[in-house]
């Protein structure tokens, strides 16, 4: 049997990369501890925004790029349901008009994960090492769940996470009022659904909030500070890494 | 004549309606049918196999689409019925009115039908000096009221019960002013008082069509006031008005399509009444309408076939993909601005009044796909509402600050080595300025983010300039 290491390659995202670097090196740790060899690549962003607005040949542009970027690697994880649903799902429909790159696409998308479920669905872990200290309540981010089937397995994880309680949060299903740009273009209507979402959150009595999505973290987090709820929030890697030293989102040193 | 269409100034909208707090606590009910139609789903072994057959059978119906519709037009002549083709909405009011012109019509009930809304029906008549009564118990009360349907089922979901008693009492002031209308089941007493006089003194019936069926001529509606039978039997002319997607090839697939209908609706296993018409009164029956007319309503469908948007005629009309939908919750349905409201409305409307009006819908969506996963006829609805983001920016429809943004972006997106290097750089500059308190409450460029929340502020260098600096080279 092949005993060498997987060769992963994170697409770090391009928020993890800008915006919460500590959500990449959680990643890293968690795909290490698990027996991966990690690599990062350069890379940009996945395309997404492009693709979602409208604009098909940056959207392929950029998909190329990715592609290109991670084609010696065995797999290419990423700490996002939204951005590994870009690669998986919507690579192959991105290029469905191009049989030779739709090919391409294929068998790209075929080795692309989101970290938890790689983690729990691939390699098979089962448990994390790793303590935290609070009443938490997870937020299901939509790409995750309605595209990659993402609901049990990082309960699961958590779980396991010494001095952790998981309570469930009510409607933990509907969308946070993020949608990348959609955010910005609609402000008005995106801070009352995650208006909405908050309220749910709070009701939980949880002490801290957590998902699998930067940007849907960075929409609830800047909304529980702008009513000056005292929630913190993370992503779920930070908490399954056991790295929580960085102040959580949205929080000062 | 045509529908007031408002959907160009749907932010406007927006704002309205999140500032008007008597629809936000009629809104704070919508989300009540989503656990009806999970059990209802759950209750129900093969329902995923049902909305696949279902998928299946409308698949095949459009593929075939002119032949069915030739069968239909064969069987419902053959019962003594008449079939009128409408290629628009003006065709369709113009054929209606001819009709009731002919019969010197002066009273029309009215079942509950969308299609009725998209032609502008009551509009129509009015003008002519012709009374439409809506029977419908919601349709109803916002007729009263001078409003549109705010959803596809639920037409008055926008309006408090304590605003339908002041309606009431403002309306029906032949009745005595102490009288007790409290209670929802006062309200519909006094409603079916009213309208049952009407029933009795129409020329003419009007419904809407859930099914119509090839095989043999009929149209099929579903209620659960039973409204629409009386509209239907009681007057002497019954005509149907529906769109021509409504067909299917037999009664088994309507009975299969009948399946997911109203589990994915409203959750209940069937409506209460399922009415089948064929044809006007045969000698034998005991009632029904000397005259039966059909309506048939293109306006733009036919032009969808074999386009992106094909996909969109599968559609039932269940309101499933709006119950579940958090800006339909958020807004109602009078936001978006023409007939049909939620994320069927934002597929829908720039197909039937064309991209440039209806264009804002389909970009007010986070795409959380949640519409997909409970449309019993699996329409890929936020695939379709990319697909119109598509037509926009090839004709360069959205706004110029979303295009020069996002072509800044994608410029450097293109270029890792200087993306990487002025992203660092920039991180850098604006987590020294938001160290403190870790976020900004306001900030240059994201009016749109900061108005109802803050914006994290980042921690510092990037991953990948760490990850370099960590690991000396990346190989």
């Amino acid at each position: 049997m092949d005993k060498s290491p997987l060769r992963v390659g994170l697409f770090v995202t391009c928020l993890v990369d800008l915006m919460r670097p500590s959500v990449g090196f959680a990643a890293v740790k968690l795909l290490e501890d698990a027996g991966c060899k990690v690599f990062v690549p350069e890379q940009t962003c996945c395309g997404q925004p492009a693709y979602n607005s409208g604009d098909r040949a940056n959207a392929k542009a950029l998909a190329r790029q990715t592609m290109a970027a991670f084609k010696d690697c065995d797999w290419v994880v990423a700490p996002s349901g939204s951005c590994a649903g870009m690669l998986a799902k919507h690579y192959p429909e991105l290029f469905a008009d191009e049989p030779d790159a739709a090919r391409e696409a294929n068998v790209f998308a075929a080795k692309c994960r989101e970290l938890v479920s790689f983690l729990t669905d691939t390699l098979g872990v089962t448990s994390v090492a790793s303590s935290y200290e609070g009443v938490a309540t997870y937020h299901d981010s939509c790409s995750g769940l309605r595209e990659l089937g993402i609901h049990d397995q990082p309960r699961k994880l958590l779980g396991t996470v010494k001095g952790l309680s998981l309570v469930e949060l009510t409607d933990a299903d509907v969308c946070c009022g993020f949608g990348g740009t959609f955010a910005a273009k609609y402000g008005e209507l995106s801070g009352a659904i995650v208006t909405k979402k908050c309220a749910n959150i709070v009701s939980t009595e949880a002490d801290t909030l957590l998902a699998g999505d930067l940007g849907c973290l960075m929409n609830m987090a800047g909304r529980l500070a702008r009513e000056g709820r005292k929630v913190k929030v993370r992503h779920v890697a930070e908490v399954l890494a056991g790295m929580t030293d960085d102040p959580p989102i949205g929080q000062g040193q | 004549m045509t529908v007031h269409v408002t959907t160009p100034r749907f932010k406007l909208n927006v704002h309205e309606a999140l500032g008007d707090p008597r629809l936000q606590r009629a809104m704070s009910h919508a989300g009540n049918l989503v656990p009806r139609r999970a059990s209802a789903a759950e209750r129900l072994p093969e329902f995923e196999a049902l909305r696949d057959s279902a998928r299946d059978i409308k698949n095949h119906t459009l593929a075939h689409l002119d032949l069915y519709l030739e069968a239909y037009e064969k069987r419902v002549t053959e019962a003594g019925g008449h079939v009128h083709w409408a290629r628009d909405a003006e065709e369709a009011r113009q054929i209606f009115l001819k009709l009731c012109a002919e019969r010197g019509a002066k009273r029309v009930t009215k079942g509950k039908s969308m299609i009725s809304e998209e032609i502008g029906l009551n509009e129509a008549l009015e003008a002519q000096g012709i009374e439409a009564i809506e029977t419908d118990l919601g349709e109803y009360i916002i007729q009263l009221r001078h409003e549109a349907p705010s959803h596809i089922i639920a037409p008055a979901i926008h309006v408090t019960r304590d605003d339908v008693e002041a309606d009431f009492r403002k309306f029906h002031t032949h009745l005595p002013a102490d009288r007790d209308l409290t209670k929802p089941e006062t309200l519909l007493a006094e409603a079916r008082e009213i309208l049952r006089q009407k029933f009795l003194s129409a020329d003419i019936g009007v419904t809407g069509a859930n099914f119509l069926i090839a095989e043999t001529g009929t149209s099929i509606i579903v209620t659960n006031e039973g409204n629409g039978d009386l509209t239907q039997i009681l007057p002497k002319v019954h005509v149907v008005v529906a769109s021509l997607e409504k067909i299917v090839p037999t009664l088994d697939d309507a009975a299969q399509l009948l399946r997911v209908l109203a589990r994915s609706a409203t959750g209940q296993d069937m409506s209460v009444y399922t009415t089948l018409s064929t044809g006007p009164r045969r000698p034998q029956d005991p009632d029904g309408p000397q005259e039966y007319h059909v309506i048939l309503l293109d306006n733009g469908r036919s032009s969808m076939l074999g386009t992106e948007f094909a996909d969109m005629l599968r559609c039932i009309r269940c309101g499933a993909c709006m119950n579940h939908c958090p800006v339909y919750q958020a807004v109602g349905g009078h936001a978006y601005g023409w007939v049909y409201p939620g994320p069927m409305g934002a597929v829908l409307t720039p197909s039937l009044i064309g991209v440039k009006e209806g264009g804002q819908l389909p970009n007010a969506s986070t795409f959380c796909g949640r519409c997909e996963s409970v449309c019993p006829m699996r329409i890929p609805l936020p695939k379709m509402m990319r697909h119109w983001r598509e037509r926009e920016f090839e004709r360069h429809l959205e706004p110029a600050a979303v295009r020069y943004g996002l072509g800044i972006w994608a410029f450097f997106a293109r270029r890792p080595a200087l993306y990487r290097f002025a992203a660092n750089l920039g991180m850098r500059a604006m987590a020294l300025v938001g160290r403190k308190k870790g976020r900004f409450a306001w900030a240059p460029l994201a009016s749109g983010w900061t108005q109802a929340r803050d914006l994290p502020a980042p921690q510092g260098a990037t991953f990948q300039a760490q990850w370099r600096a960590r690991s000396g080279a990346l190989r």
